[in-house]
């Protein structure tokens, strides 16, 4: 008789798993935010420091306290808090007062994520949620002109959506484009440097973290509406690239437009998603009352990706009377 | 495990094993072991109605009933004593009636088929052959209602690192060219085609069948993607690819009907593929109803307390608790994980990342079903989300970042919608 006190672990098919986990996800996304968030500290100094720091570490705070109010396992080992910490502080300005991001952060995770369920659950991008409130509660702290009028970093400080906004396209000559990818702009502490978020970007999308359908669409709605301004009124509209690397288009597109619960999973609806998310950003910019439409675009969109995202292939055998 | 590629943004890419050069030693001949076990699908009777007993004799090849005048029978692997008739559960709470014997060293063979059912005709074929090593199940190719018109013969396996089918095509083409006439004139179907894996093709044609070939990658070997690939039919959700008149049978079971009808002996031992924790192969021939411990046992292999025992491949195999259970005629491989390769799943919630949308050959909205199957909604699963057009690969769960088993909640919601279903038939 075989050893009876010998036990084999049981469990369903299949036995082998490719080794991503949620955890290795949110490092990855940490990582690919890293260059962007270096410049950002590099330009601003301690307060930028500060504000990455706290936010991160209130984000990860508000979800243990959820977690042990909710009486739920502690899910601040999957680093998706942190992310959410993370980015926040990226899209603030680098002089957000510690209340703010004490209260940014809850709205994220309590309000955003937390109460939906957790992780997986939330309709709405959390980050997105919180920043969304701000701005209408408090929107001279994250109005860039005002929050950052006391820092002269060497370039043209005004922020580029405003200028273009209230002074037409002619406004867009006082900036150029190596200066947007070099992260020349005033802004968010991590939104401004652009090529440290599309390195970030492009690093993502080659990984499998994110889907590039959803950043290019979103790119491509962006581009096409912003040119279409533009050519209708040169004037008044300032062109398609000044628009893609301006604001928190980059950003949004890379780390804000993709976030996995609010976004489509199909390729059709991703790509419907995307575009019509950039169209709105630009939308909202050229026409709107906001200064930067990516924040209320993607909510929008994310308030629509449920319908968007039933437009998906039949699976194998539908549809087949006669088969 | 394979991990997965740095690059992740295609699909998972998992490659068949392929047998290049197979020498003549490939397959390990194990000795009779001294015990075997022998599985029927069916509950255990009444002890007062079984006609075997405990203490009987019985011979090698020997068809055995356990009630007069039923048509299950299974046959016996040994020569040996009877040891005990009991109950067994396997997968899906599948009951089996367990009959274990003890074995003799020598074996003395069985006349009955080789005096009664040496023709190759239906009725020999159901009623000697149902459980020929391969797991060829006469009783669903022979079916009358919805004859078969198409009969496939596997000369790839179906699951990863498996090989025991490209190695009866590798060592056995004369045997299978041999079966496959047997098979055609006992199914009588119009079409035979055999799949095998591109670098086998030529090899194959010798068998006299239409050779197709299958693209070595997971999960293109699964009876409904050949369907698909192959005759550019499609099985219905929920039907089985009989039902559309499409046979499959594995080239090990072709080999063996060609053993029986040119020896006058039901085979009684089967080709199983062992995968070591290291994922080296080695390829045994034993008797049917041979413990898993005692293969292990003969080639040396530690296991340890927490190890993780799977009769099949990596994908879609069955895990088993002990070394005790036997390896039954459709057991086409063993594979040994070590407790440090076993990846446990986690209770997170879908992330809703999207990856086994990308995955899944079916086109199933995973995402969407493993959420209604998490909170028992069955019928809505099947009715909305495809529940019943999944293939059973296994993809999903091997890509799921969140871990969550869902290939297991897939398995679970097609049961409890089937038992559901038949309940609700015998309310009418």
């Amino acid at each position: 008789m075989y050893n009876q006190q010998k036990l084999f672990v049981s469990s369903h098919a299949p036995y082998w798993h490719n080794g991503s986990s949620v955890t290795a996800k949110s490092y990855h996304l940490m990582l690919a935010a890293l260059p962007a968030v270096v410049m950002g500290i590099c330009q601003y100094g301690i307060p930028a420091v500060g504000v990455f720091a706290f936010s991160i570490s209130c984000a990860m705070i508000w979800e243990l306290l959820m977690n042990l109010a909710m009486r739920r396992p502690v899910s601040i080992g999957d680093g998706n808090a942190a992310v959410i910490g993370l980015i926040l502080a990226m899209l603030l300005p680098a002089t957000t007062p510690w209340w703010t991001v004490v209260v940014g952060t809850f709205v994220a995770i309590v309000l955003g994520k937390q109460v939906f369920g957790g992780i997986g659950c939330n309709p709405l991008n959390p980050t997105l949620v919180a920043l969304a409130v701000m701005t209408l509660s408090w929107g001279a702290l994250v109005d860039f002109d005002v929050s950052l009028v006391d820092y002269d970093l060497g370039f043209h400080m005004a922020y580029p959506l405003a200028a273009v906004k209230y002074f037409g396209a002619s406004a867009a000559a006082n900036y150029s484009s190596q200066g947007f990818l070099l992260g020349q702009q005033s802004g968010g502490i991590g939104s401004t440097f652009g090529l440290g978020l599309i390195i970030g970007g492009v690093y993502l999308i080659l990984r499998g973290h994110i889907r590039w359908e959803i950043s290019l669409s979103f790119l491509a709605g962006v581009f096409v509406t912003a040119f279409l301004f533009s050519i209708s009124d040169p004037n008044q509209y300032a062109g398609p690239i000044f628009h893609l690397l301006t604001g928190y288009t980059l950003i949004g597109a890379f780390f804000l437009a993709t976030e996995d619960s609010s976004s489509p999973v199909n390729f059709v609806p991703m790509l419907i998603y995307g575009a019509c998310a950039g169209i709105l950003t630009v939308l909202i910019r050229n026409i709107g009352f906001f200064v930067d439409g990516v924040v209320f675009a993607l909510l929008m969109m994310n308030v629509a990706n449920p319908i968007i995202d039933k437009i998906r292939p039949k699976a194998m055998g539908k549809g087949l009377e006669n088969a | 495990m394979i991990k997965r590629p740095f690059f992740g943004f295609g699909k998972p890419k998992l490659k068949y094993p392929l047998l290049e050069d197979v020498p003549q030693d490939a397959i390990i001949e194990l000795p009779v072991p001294p015990k075997v076990t022998l599985l029927l699908k069916r509950p255990p009777l009444r002890t007062d109605d079984l006609i075997l007993k405990t203490g009987d004799e019985v011979r090698t090849g020997q068809k055995l009933r356990l009630v007069d005048g039923s048509e299950d029978y299974l046959v016996s692997s040994v020569t040996g004593t009877i040891d005990g008739i009991s109950e067994y559960i396997g997968y899906l709470g599948q009951r089996y009636t367990s009959i274990s014997i003890d074995a003799a060293k020598e074996d003395e063979w069985d006349h009955e088929f080789s005096e009664v059912g040496n023709t190759p005709n239906p009725e020999t074929a159901c009623g000697f052959l149902e459980s020929l090593p391969g797991g060829s199940d006469f009783a669903t190719l022979l079916n009358f209602q919805a004859p078969v018109n198409t009969v496939i013969v596997y000369g790839i396996d179906k699951d990863l690192l498996v090989t025991t089918n490209q190695l009866t095509v590798r060592t056995g083409i004369e045997a299978l060219v041999k079966g496959a006439g047997y098979l055609k004139e006992i199914t009588h179907a119009g079409r035979m085609m055999i799949v095998v894996p591109p670098h086998l093709t030529s090899l194959a044609e010798k068998s006299g069948l239409q050779v197709k070939a299958v693209r070595p990658t997971y999960p293109n070997a699964l009876p409904e993607i050949v369907m698909k690939d192959i005759l550019g039919e499609v099985v219905q959700p929920g039907k089985s690819p009989e039902e559309a008149g499409v046979g499959f049978i594995s080239a090990e079971a072709v080999a063996a009907l060609a053993a029986a009808f040119t020896d006058g002996k039901i085979p009684v031992n089967k080709i199983v593929t062992v995968v070591k924790k290291d994922h080296s192969v080695v390829n045994v021939r034993t008797r049917i109803g041979t413990h898993v411990g005692g293969i292990l046992d003969a080639l040396h292999i530690e296991t340890e307390h927490g190890d993780r025992l799977v009769l099949g491949g990596p994908m879609m195999g069955n895990t088993i608790y002990s070394g005790d259970i036997p390896i039954s005629s459709d057991t086409d491989a063993v594979m040994i994980q070590g407790k440090d390769q076993v990846i446990s799943n986690s209770d997170t919630p879908c992330i809703n990342c999207g990856e086994c949308v990308r995955a899944c050959p079916a086109d199933i909205p995973i995402n969407m079903l493993v959420r209604l199957l998490e909170n028992g909604l069955f019928e809505e699963a099947a009715r909305d989300y495809d529940l019943l057009s999944c293939i059973e690969c296994g993809l999903c769960s091997y890509v799921c970042t969140a871990r969550i088993p869902v290939f297991h909640y897939i398995m679970l919601g097609k049961y409890e919608f089937a038992r559901s279903e038949s309940a609700e038939d015998s309310n009418v």
